[in-house]
């Protein structure tokens, strides 16, 4: 009844699985960042970038994104980010395209982080002689980042979760390998019930350590 | 225009603002130039590729029934996911233990689980335990993974909106004689479902999105599975055809979402309710397994 791991690469698939989310995590921290701090700025050019690139990537399905990155990116235009191997090419498009989409999630959390620091730090900071730069790294950062903890977490949750949707363009991750070992063994029941194990293992864990972070580093007011 | 991190500007700042659009500008065009050329040497421009789209024959042979799919698999997670999942909600704040913690345990459970897997998991116990038509599956299973997963979203939408009642509430309820249920029923009740009218509507949209995993694993026939038969019949217009249904997708979320901040704000600003408001922010906080702070707290 346990012989799966002899025929299917179980391990294996939740590695992927992790690569994808720690990867995209990555990548989406930094375009993230980058958006929300457009999204704050002072440039009006930035700003609508910043507000238009979210509400449109925030009402797509992932799903349609990271589709598009197959069959249109890569199929249609040529675009194989640098790799002849289908397998690694998918890899990398189902990176670009949970990074392109979570990053808009990413931004709003930080954003909502900037908005809990009060007006009167600021306007304290810049009393004192303290220039944007200083404002921005002295004060109004350090308050904004302990905030967002939780809120980037469940970010992160999200996306662990949203790294299945890979398996549209066929990487070998755990929903993948699920839906393979349903068409060819017959517990079902049993395969369900590890690959469900598999992701509580990924996502609660990090819920309950983050969360505990989140509310432990944030600034009480 | 001022904000928390800069002062107005005076006329240095303001010089170097426009510089900086300047440079955004150029950046951002050339980002346009490099689109358009690759699209166009790929040939993806042709009028005929994008002409289907301004004709009937494209929306009514492939959109509208995709769209029909889409908005039916969406509509009925909805209606089923409610009712359950305000069950669940009540039952985690119910006083006995038995009732609380599976409720507790159940609704963890599906939150830490994706609706893909879900989905998957749907549709293999259908066609294997269950007699449903081949042809009605997807469907079914499409609902069946929204549905465990929203529902336990909703059980936490429908505590949150619970708890953020004042307790004068139910403490005068209680004063005046009401019993357990009557209280819950006639006063918190009523009250919770105004407070998390915004949240439910945002929680529309995390579904409509995640309908399109079904058309694209489970052969699911909606807006998303359209795109494949549409574009080889018009002759490989990838591009317009993501395009096209990347749009309707955006119009229908971007609606759904003005909508709910429009209740939002007009529920914070009411003076008749008790100014609880269960806010489109808190839905992702609430969408994560683990335990919450306090989401009821406005920006």
């Amino acid at each position: 009844m346990f012989d799966f791991s002899r025929d299917y690469d179980l391990l294996g698939a939740f590695w992927t699985t992790v690569q994808l989310a720690v990867l995209s995590a990555i990548g989406s921290l930094v375009w993230g960042t980058l958006l929300a701090a457009m999204r704050v700025g002072p440039v009006p050019l930035m700003r609508g970038f910043g507000t238009a690139y979210v509400n449109i990537v925030r009402n797509i399905p992932l799903t349609v994104v990271i589709l598009f990155t197959s069959l249109g990116l890569n199929q249609t235009l040529g675009i194989k980010l640098g790799s002849d191997i289908i397998e690694t090419s998918n890899f990398r498009l189902a990176v670009l395209g949970l990074v392109a989409y979570t990053s808009a999630f990413v931004c709003e959390a930080l954003r909502s982080g900037i908005n809990t620091v009060p007006v009167g730090q600021a306007e304290a900071a810049r009393a004192i002689g303290l220039n944007f730069t200083q404002v921005l790294t002295l004060i109004v950062l350090p308050q904004a980042f302990r905030a967002v903890v939780g809120p980037l977490t469940n970010v992160l949750i999200a996306l662990t979760k949203n790294t299945t949707v890979a398996a549209a363009i066929g990487v070998a991750e755990a929903a993948l390998l699920m839906k393979d070992m349903i068409d060819r063994e017959a517990q079902l029941l049993l395969i369900a019930a590890i690959f469900a194990f598999g992701f509580v293992c990924l996502t609660l864990p990090t819920g309950l350590l983050l969360g505990w972070v989140g509310k432990k580093v944030a600034v009480k007011r | 225009m001022s904000s928390v991190l800069y002062d107005s500007q005076g006329p240095r700042a303001k010089q170097r603002n426009v510089l900086y659009t300047g440079l955004f500008a150029v950046a951002v065009a050339a980002l346009v130039w490099w689109v358009y050329d690759s699209l166009d040497e790929k040939g993806q421009l042709e009028w005929v590729l994008w002409k289907p789209f301004f004709g009937s024959e494209a929306w009514s042979t492939y959109i509208w029934p995709g769209l029909q799919q889409t908005l039916l698999a969406a509509a009925l997670s909805m209606v089923i996911a409610l009712p359950l999942g305000a069950l669940f909600g009540i039952a985690r704040l119910s006083e006995h233990a038995w009732i609380r913690v599976p409720a507790s345990v159940v609704v963890e459970f599906f939150r830490a689980i994706p609706v893909l897997v879900l989905m998957i998991f749907g549709n293999a116990l259908f066609s294997a335990y269950m007699s449903v038509d081949p042809d009605d599956r997807p469907l079914y299973a499409v609902v069946t993974g929204l549905v465990l997963y929203n529902a336990s979203v909703l059980a936490e939408i429908v505590r949150a909106g619970i708890l953020s009642l004042p307790r004068g509430q139910s403490e005068a309820a209680m004063a005046v004689g009401l019993r357990k249920n009557q209280v819950m029923r006639f006063i918190l009740l009523p009250q919770a479902v105004t407070a998390m009218l915004p949240a439910i509507v945002s929680q529309m949209v995390v579904i409509v999105k995640d309908t399109a995993l079904g058309g694209a694993v489970l052969t699911f026939p909606d807006l998303m599975a359209a795109v494949s038969p549409m574009s080889s019949y018009y002759g490989a217009n990838v591009i317009a055809s993501f395009t096209v249904v990347a749009l309707i997708y955006i119009v229908i979320n971007f609606a759904l979402t003005s909508f709910a901040s429009w209740l939002e704000g007009r529920l914070r600003r009411g003076k008749k309710s008790t100014g609880a408001v269960i806010g489109a922010d808190a839905v992702a906080e609430l969408a994560a397994p683990g335990e919450h702070t306090d989401v009821t707290k406005g920006p």
